[in-house]
């Protein structure tokens, strides 16, 4: 008897008009993690392409798998150049591993739960969804945020941010941000500061446990060479460090199709133009900072790859893309540097700009509708 | 110059209508349905705002504040008469929304129906009385602060009504639960995007 015939036979009393009916979501889902579902397209539309939901989101997985374990090496990294103790990369890493591996646990824990429930309630099949969202948000956190807040901020993202609105694909803001911005807003202390960004920070004298960021805005030096900067060996959260690793993700999404490469050109070119425009001014040390500098720390590597492209909460149409994505970069830089309150403006950026994705798209076909409405008008006279 | 451009960056971003005060929200939640619609009334509102505001500001500044009837005879440097603000700024935000709609109904029939009561309820809409209450409370120094302000505030719902509409647009074709559907996701989305907007909380433009 194979794996196949005995899930077949587990699911027989959860099938239509049998016994456990409504719990038949949970199942399907455990089944299609296993097995790869055979629907195919039977009228209509055919889609050639057997790229579905699933593998969309694992490709997601894969491409933040980089910048996840130099994430966990950093953070054993940090801790122990403080501590003075080896700073090898398995001790590192096993460190880090030992104080993320509980906060990845706890968010997909308690988000899988939250979603299990509305799939069995609501009656929809449970989407794949929420594996990028789950393992984004342990990735934007502080290393030593109490697991109880990941936990709180996973339910207000899941539940406000998601499910009232339907589920995955539906949600307005990104589930991951919405996260982010909820703990940043209820737990100001756990998450800015000195304190936070190197785990057990007791000794933190030995070293600055200050983000560059964090540091610019208090009007102090950068601190660190742009390597280091580009490299990840830096104060931040989990695994928004590395531009080196999160540019290898950014590859694995441009080559698979899975992410928006315009979306990210855009953001980096208007964080650019944003820079060099505070670079002319220059009047304070965050204006000082070098453009091509604001590019590598802080988080918005991480954002403008993993979290603008979000197909669901960013801008939809081609042009919009372009757009949303420059102004995204635009805003970030904008706000690090104006707002003494958030010295990290990705976060933000990304937020307001979700906010008015649906409009910049609204516009974008309207203006193709016009346009194609004056090209038949010309046609039509031309006939006539 | 540069005090301008702050308070009408200001009066659009950081002290929005809608998510830092939560003003106007009666006609935000019920007209923002379509796009089209909530660009109409956006626009009513800048027209109103922009000219209610200043015009507000020569009322307080030469009839109502303490000492402001100066200018007719010394005598009455002594007659505080800021008790009828209240009354007197309706009275002009009233006779202004008569005027738009007016207007409106004579180059914009289809706007005019779309808009049904919501243009002649502009008049109690709060953000317009907000508007010119904000704007005794800020003490500007001249007119010309005023009507800044009192365009800013209003571009600032017009983004506000604008961003909700096409969001609503959007969401259509989401399967929203049951009991949320219709004005209970519209406050949810309200309060999401005015998470959006903390982005500019504590920004100090001097």
């Amino acid at each position: 008897m194979s794996l196949r015939d005995k899930i077949d036979n587990f699911k027989k009393p959860f099938a239509k008009g049998e016994k456990y009916e409504k719990w038949a979501p949970a199942v399907n889902a455990l089944d299609t993690f296993l097995f790869v579902p055979n629907h195919t397209t039977k009228k209509g539309a055919h889609i050639r392409d057997g790229v579905d939901l699933k593998r969309t989101m694992i490709t997601v997985v894969i491409a933040l798998l980089p910048a996840l374990i130099y994430g966990m090496y950093n953070t054993g990294y940090q801790h122990n150049i403080q501590t003075g103790e080896a700073t090898d990369f398995m001790t590192c890493f096993l460190f880090g591993l030992w104080k993320i591996l509980p906060m990845i646990v706890v968010s997909y824990g308690v988000g899988l739960g939250i979603e299990f429930a509305f799939a069995i309630y609501r009656g929809h099949e449970v989407n794949e969804g929420y594996l990028v969202t789950g393992l984004l948000i342990p990735m934007i956190m502080p290393v030593d945020i109490p697991l109880w807040m990941v936990a709180i901020a996973v339910v207000f993202a899941v539940v406000i941010g998601k499910e009232a609105f339907g589920g995955t694909g539906m949600n307005i803001l990104n589930p991951a941000l919405t996260a982010r911005a909820f703990a940043f807003f209820a737990y100001p202390t756990f998450m800015s500061g000195t304190k936070v960004w190197v785990a057990d920070a007791i000794n933190v004298d030995a070293i600055s446990g200050e983000t560059i960021l964090g540091k610019l805005a208090a009007g102090n030096a950068a601190g660190y060479d742009m390597w280091s900067m580009f490299a990840g060996s830096i104060p931040g959260s989990v695994a928004e460090t590395s531009t080196l690793w999160i540019l290898v993700g950014a590859a694995i999404l441009i080559l698979t199709g899975v992410g928006s490469w315009r979306i990210m050109l855009g953001g980096v070119i208007g964080a650019s133009i944003m820079g060099l425009i505070f670079n002319a001014f220059h009047v304070n040390a965050l204006m000082e900072f070098p453009w091509y500098g604001h590019l590598m720390i802080g988080g918005f590597a991480f954002g403008l790859v993993f979290m603008a492209t979000d197909p669901v909460s960013a801008a939809q149409t081609t042009t919009g893309k372009w757009i949303y994505g420059i102004l995204v970069g635009l805003f970030c830089i904008m706000i690090r540097v104006f707002n003494p309150a958030y010295p990290e403006g990705v976060m933000m950026a990304i937020l307001l700009l979700n906010v008015f994705a649906p409009t910049i798209d609204h516009y974008v076909v309207q203006s193709s509708v016009n346009r194609r409405k004056k090209r038949l008008a010309a046609k039509q006279l031309k006939t006539t | 110059m540069q005090e301008y451009f702050s308070l009408f960056v200001k009066s659009i971003f950081i002290d929005n209508m809608i998510f830092a005060y939560f003003l106007g929200m009666c006609s935000y939640l019920a007209v923002s349905k379509s796009v089209k619609t909530a660009v109409g009334l956006g626009a009513a509102v800048i027209f109103v705002l922009f000219v209610t505001v200043p015009a507000n500001y020569m009322l307080d500044k030469y009839l109502l504040r303490p000492g402001a009837l100066s200018w007719l005879s010394e005598e009455y440097a002594s007659i505080d008469l800021s008790f009828l603000s209240f009354i007197m700024f309706i009275a002009v935000v009233a006779s202004m929304v008569q005027l738009v709609e007016m207007i409106v109904e004579k180059f914009a029939p289809a706007l005019y129906g779309a808009l049904g009561i919501f243009l002649p309820l502009i008049a109690v809409n709060c953000a317009i009385l907000g508007g010119s209450l904000f704007m005794q409370q800020k003490d500007f120094p001249n007119v010309g602060m005023a009507a800044t302000y009192g365009l800013g505030s209003g571009i600032g719902w017009f983004l506000a009504i604008l961003a909700i509409a096409a969001i609503r647009e959007k969401i259509t074709y989401s399967n929203v639960p049951g009991p949320l559907k219709g004005l209970g996701i519209t406050f949810i989305i309200t309060g999401l995007m005015a998470i959006g907007f903390m982005s500019f909380m504590g920004i100090s433009l001097d």
